[in-house]
């Protein structure tokens, strides 16, 4: 867990993503909370992306942007330890990523939950936090594990409807309980993958601003992998945008141009700024169209 | 037709104490089958129910053929079915049509031992429709001690297979064996299909391991709520069921299934009517945007 005080303002991008990762990260007040370390992936011949150094500091917001298939569902998968790197290492606040680490929270796109499920939204939350364990959970610590979960729900503005069908909610409302599930455990670490997709305008400014006021409040680190920057411009630090075998970190403005983006993909891309949007013209399959699944992704 | 055949009550007294056996088996199916039917139901495997009890019928009316005890031929099966199901079928589609493929087969070798079979022609209908007299004491311990290994397996690994079947991406990603509790709950499901079959037969398995938890969550969302409900719903099916069925000279099947789909149809009925009145549990005053600060 990340002490409060630690959390960053907006934008202080503290972490060098240069720095080279060699030997073993101690931790301490100054260990990032996830650094990747020459990281590379490739599925036989192809070669996703290699060589990846970033730190990624506590409170920081980074976009994990780029083609389908680049890669960025995949990239969370070895950050979860559910998939090794070709090459490189991966650290969770200095220690070896490994499956099942309660350092990170996850967050997946919004799927239709059979209305049948029998599962109320305050059990979907309960999961993230004791739903890996053996047995049935019916031992000490329940009280405490209802006042976390009770906690997690009203953080996220989920509290009236705990105790509903978590199938008959909304699809914005299933997101922001899968928040609170994956925000339960008081994760360093939030790994979020498409989040919006699917949601209409208002659920997808209220998960935004949720993990927003998250990393500000609790010092959360946030990976924020999405097709559509333009939901999350407000709160990006940096940005890693994954394309064509290879690419880049930096903030928006460094990242998101017409001459970066053009080099990467190999092809004439045009990066249009308007009215506080950015959009992107001439990347293929870059999500201009759109939603569109990113279940297809190499590995995923 | 002869209502006496039906519901007859005379003598009742004494005939209860000669199916004791069958009582006692009778409730602890209904406690293995109402907690393995909400499991059952959240992996979507009703058709796998019903593949593996054919394959417990096979086994058992291959050991009664050969002499052996007709429990452990019906363990066999169900074991055999429930692995080949497991380790052939890990995705859907693959598992139905597995099974698809080896129900008839297994009905067919059944068919086939219990032709070759000489003996008491009762045991043979009993094991595809089910039988009151049927569990002696060697039985009656096996079929307990199945079933206590079923319901402390079953407790041991509940938090993560609930996980695992609600959403298996998640469950893998904070660390739960998903890919080892799938074929591990396919073994559970083959011990507690094996033990059904002795005492409802191979065809109805699937009115104490299916109908009770599908009942159960038309009334409640509540994930302790439903299997205990399930469990309630098995035990007054197969024991109602059975005390029924002494009244007459019929199968216990029609009692047991009978009692087993009202009670669907009742909580089914419940449900409908809470759908269109709204679940109570939800309090339209405190939305998420009177909480949420707007931030965004």
């Amino acid at each position: 867990m990340t002490s409060a005080s630690s959390a960053p303002t907006s934008g202080a991008a503290a972490s060098g993503a240069g720095r080279e990762g060699d030997g073993v990260p101690g931790s301490g007040p100054g260990t990032p909370v996830l650094r990747l370390s020459e990281a590379g992936l490739a599925f036989g011949p192809r070669r996703l992306w290699s060589g990846l150094t970033l730190d990624v500091a506590a409170g920081e917001f980074i976009a994990v942007l780029g083609a389908n298939g680049s890669g960025k569902t995949t990239l969370l998968r070895t950050i979860l330890g559910l998939q090794s790197l070709t090459t490189g290492s991966v650290w969770i606040n200095g220690a070896p990523a490994r499956r099942g680490s309660t350092d990170i929270g996850y967050v997946q796109q919004q799927r239709r939950i059979d209305p049948l499920t029998p599962l109320r939204a305050r059990d979907v939350v309960r999961q993230g936090l004791d739903g890996h364990r053996w047995g049935i959970g019916l031992g000490r610590g329940r009280r405490e594990a209802t006042r976390k979960v009770d906690a997690a729900l009203r953080s996220v503005g989920a509290l009236g409807y705990a105790d509903a069908p978590v199938g008959l909610l909304s699809g914005g409302e299933q997101q922001q309980v899968r928040m609170a599930q994956a925000l339960v455990a008081d994760p360093s670490l939030l790994l979020c993958d498409e989040p919006l997709l699917s949601l209409d305008l208002n659920s997808q400014a209220t998960i935004t601003g949720l993990i927003d006021r998250r990393r500000r409040e609790r010092g959360t680190a946030v990976l924020f992998v999405t097709h559509e920057i333009n939901p999350v411009l407000p709160f990006v630090d940096r940005v890693l945008y994954l394309a064509g075998g290879t690419f880049r970190i930096g903030t928006v403005d460094e990242v998101m141009t017409s001459q970066t983006l053009s080099a990467m993909y190999g092809a004439p891309i045009e990066v249009i700024r308007a009215g506080g949007r950015i959009l992107v013209a001439g990347a293929p399959d870059s999500g201009w169209h759109g939603h569109h699944s990113e279940t297809d992704e190499a590995g995923g | 037709m002869n209502w006496n055949d039906v519901f007859n009550f005379s003598n009742y007294g004494e005939l209860v104490v000669l199916v004791q056996n069958s009582l006692i088996a009778g409730a602890v199916l209904g406690i293995v089958g109402g907690l393995l039917s909400a499991f059952v139901m959240m992996r979507d495997l009703p058709f796998a129910v019903h593949g593996v009890s054919e394959m417990s019928f096979a086994g058992a009316a291959g050991a009664l053929l050969i002499g052996l005890n007709v429990v452990i031929g019906s363990l066999a099966g169900a074991i055999l079915a429930a692995l080949l199901i497991g380790v052939l079928g890990s995705r859907a589609r693959d598992r139905n049509s597995i099974i698809g493929v080896l129900m008839p087969f297994a009905l067919g070798l059944g068919v086939l031992f219990l032709a070759l079979y000489h003996g008491r022609s009762a045991n043979k209908f009993g094991l595809l429709t089910g039988q009151i007299v049927a569990v002696d004491d060697p039985q009656l311990r096996w079929l307990i001690g199945t079933a206590i290994i079923v319901v402390i397996a079953l407790l041991a690994i509940w938090r993560p297979l609930a996980f695992a079947s609600t959403d298996p991406e998640l469950a893998a990603a904070r660390g739960v064996p998903v890919g080892l509790l799938s074929p591990a709950f396919m073994l559970l499901l083959g011990l507690g299909v094996a033990v059904a079959v002795q005492i409802i037969g191979a065809l109805l398995v699937l009115s104490v391991i299916c109908t009770p938890a599908a009942a159960a969550m038309r009334v409640t969302a509540s994930p302790r709520l439903v299997p205990i409900l399930s469990m309630v719903f098995g035990l007054v099916s197969v024991v109602g069921g059975i005390l029924l069925a002494l009244g007459g000279s019929l199968p216990i099947s029609p009692y047991v299934t009978t009692i087993s789909f009202v009670i669907y149809l009742v909580c089914r009925g419940i449900g409908a009517r809470r759908n269109r009145h709204g679940w109570s549990s939800r309090h339209p005053a405190a939305m998420p945007s009177a909480e949420t600060p707007a931030s965004a």
